[in-house]
């Protein structure tokens, strides 16, 4: 890759990419404080906490809705080449899915409502304790990747790409720790299939996170590695110079 | 380039404080960021070459206007030659077909073939070369003579054809590649100078492609036409790279982007990088073509 350290000649276009780097990583701070504060809510038994969680969402489309027209009026007015171009089209794709981040704690807030604004009985905190497990690995990878986001540093995003696989794995363990619980005891199984969706909702985080990670690869090497196994992917991001002259 | 550099966020975000701006990003794990590194980058070679360049050198007077440059011109593909004035860029395509010879001062060294044979070779019949390698102009030059008259020049002077009949078919058919036949066909006794600026480039490359050439150079050959005209050249070019080498030396990126398959990118005279068209508008590999591309040059 090369990405240049010089401003552009004409002055407005690095505001503008600036503006859109801006409004992405504003929308990657009000997606990781929904997810934080879903957890919360849920740890709190915090019904209107949760509700303030469902109402940022609104926060979070608006941002994504003038992000993307950020995105438009750039490509449509600047013709963006080179690292310009892999940038405002790695930016398009991130804010999609900080979009979805936003959904996902939506989904947890919307179920802590669920859980605890009724008389019905609230859920065994045994089986709740992956789900803080989970959002805690899932908050610190969210993390990460914006922290990733605002510096375009590979060898983190390297690292988030792996941290997916291992919350998928806590995913699996958390799992087989719920049907354990369901088979001991069949009153669960109502809380436990609702506890499912949030786990599930966690490891999606993971899941967009590891995309954004990779959106910043694509920017700053120039390649996309999306699909493909990580032995490859640290082979090749760390390959040496290469030039030819024949 | 370094973390002190402006903040460019406009909006810093709670929790990502010391968020650094777009030039604290730069060279992090790069291809070339050395700003004097001056080998080519990139392949010069190519596997069907027409024309080969190596290391040809340029001087006008005391100026050294093309330094050691090594580049292949592949049969049937569009080249670009992109980079800022004073680069080089059309000294190069005018050294294709000896344009340079006309100055006086100017001394070109170094190998430049066509099929394998030299062209500054002694026994090079000047004329001979320009027929073979067709050069059309920033401005459009029209002959100062009918339209029929500007493109059956060459072909008469070349002895290309045998009878009347035979030329009028060579002129309609070049008028016809040039995508200009419809527009002219009632009034080929009109002086070229009579159609608009886009039909008179239309009318040069048909003069141009009148006498066989195997390589076009084009030199600016849109930045005097409306987008329309520009449109229909470029056209005409994706066509002609059929049978035809083509270089092209334009200013605007988007052309470039547009017709060439490959692109060459000059800077104070040394090849900086050449690439497919597709790699270096996306992903140059040398952070002075980065520069140039993206609008950040000086």
């Amino acid at each position: 890759m090369t990405i240049s350290g010089e401003e552009h000649t004409v002055k407005r276009y690095d505001k503008e990419l600036g503006h859109l780097r801006g409004l992405v990583l504003e929308m990657g701070g009000l997606a990781e404080s929904q997810i934080n504060r879903a957890i919360k809510a849920l740890d709190g038994e915090d019904v209107t906490l949760a509700r303030e969680v469902i109402a940022l969402d609104h926060d979070v489309n608006a941002l994504e809705v003038k992000a993307d027209e950020t995105c438009v009026n750039i490509i449509a007015l600047r013709q963006p080449m080179g690292s310009d171009l892999r940038l405002v089209m790695s930016l398009s794709k991130t804010v999609t899915d900080l979009e979805r981040i936003g959904d996902e704690a939506e989904k947890i807030a919307r179920m802590v409502v669920h859980l605890y604004d009724t008389n019905a009985t609230p859920p065994d905190n045994r089986l709740l304790r992956d789900v803080f497990n989970m959002g805690r690995i899932a908050a610190a990878m969210l993390r990460d990747c914006l922290d990733t986001l605002a510096r375009m540093n590979v060898d983190k995003a390297l690292d988030i790409t792996q941290a997916d696989v291992s919350l998928d794995k806590e995913l699996e363990s958390a799992l087989r720790h719920l049907i354990t619980y369901m088979i001991e005891d069949p009153r669960t199984i109502g809380h436990a299939i609702e506890v499912t969706a949030m786990l599930k909702a966690l490891e999606r985080v993971g899941d967009h996170c590891k995309n954004i990670a990779e959106y910043v690869i694509f920017y700053v090497k120039g390649k996309d590695i999306r699909h493909r196994g990580i032995a490859e992917l640290t082979h090749e991001t760390a390959e040496p110079a290469q030039e030819a002259r024949e | 380039m370094n973390t002190t550099a402006t903040t460019l966020i406009a909006n810093p975000v709670a929790g990502t404080a010391a968020l650094p701006g777009l030039q604290a990003i730069a060279m992090t794990g790069g291809k070339v960021t050395d700003y004097n590194h001056r080998e080519t980058v990139g392949r010069i070679t190519v596997d069907n070459p027409k024309m080969v360049c190596r290391e040809v050198n340029v001087f006008y007077g005391e100026k050294h206007a093309i330094k050691k440059v090594s580049l292949d011109i592949a049969s049937e593909e569009v080249i670009a030659f992109i980079g800022p004035s004073g680069c080089g860029k059309s000294t190069l395509l005018r050294c294709l077909n000896r344009m340079n010879d006309t100055i006086a001062d100017c001394r070109v060294t170094g190998e430049l073939t066509i099929d394998g044979i030299n062209i500054y070779d002694k026994e090079m019949d000047v004329v001979q070369l320009r027929a073979r390698v067709g050069m059309v102009f920033q401005k459009p030059n029209p002959f100062p003579k009918s339209i029929y008259e500007n493109i059956a020049y060459g072909p008469r002077i070349h002895g290309l054809t045998r009878s009347k009949a035979e030329l009028d078919d060579l002129v309609m058919h070049s008028l016809e590649r040039a995508a200009l036949v419809d527009e002219v066909r009632e009034q080929l006794d009109q002086p070229g100078t009579s159609l608009s600026g886009g039909q008179q480039q239309r009318l040069c490359i048909a003069r141009a492609i009148s006498v066989n050439p195997e390589v076009i150079l084009m030199d600016e050959p849109c930045s005097a036409l409306d987008p329309i005209s520009t449109a229909k050249i470029e056209e005409l070019i994706d066509e002609l790279r059929e049978n035809y080498s083509i270089v092209i030396v334009t200013h605007s990126m988007q052309q470039a982007a547009r017709v060439s398959q490959r692109v060459a990118y000059f800077h104070l005279g040394d090849l900086i990088e050449v690439g497919e068209t597709e790699q270096i508008f996306r992903n140059p590999q040398h952070i002075l073509t980065e520069d140039y591309i993206t609008g950040r040059f000086g």
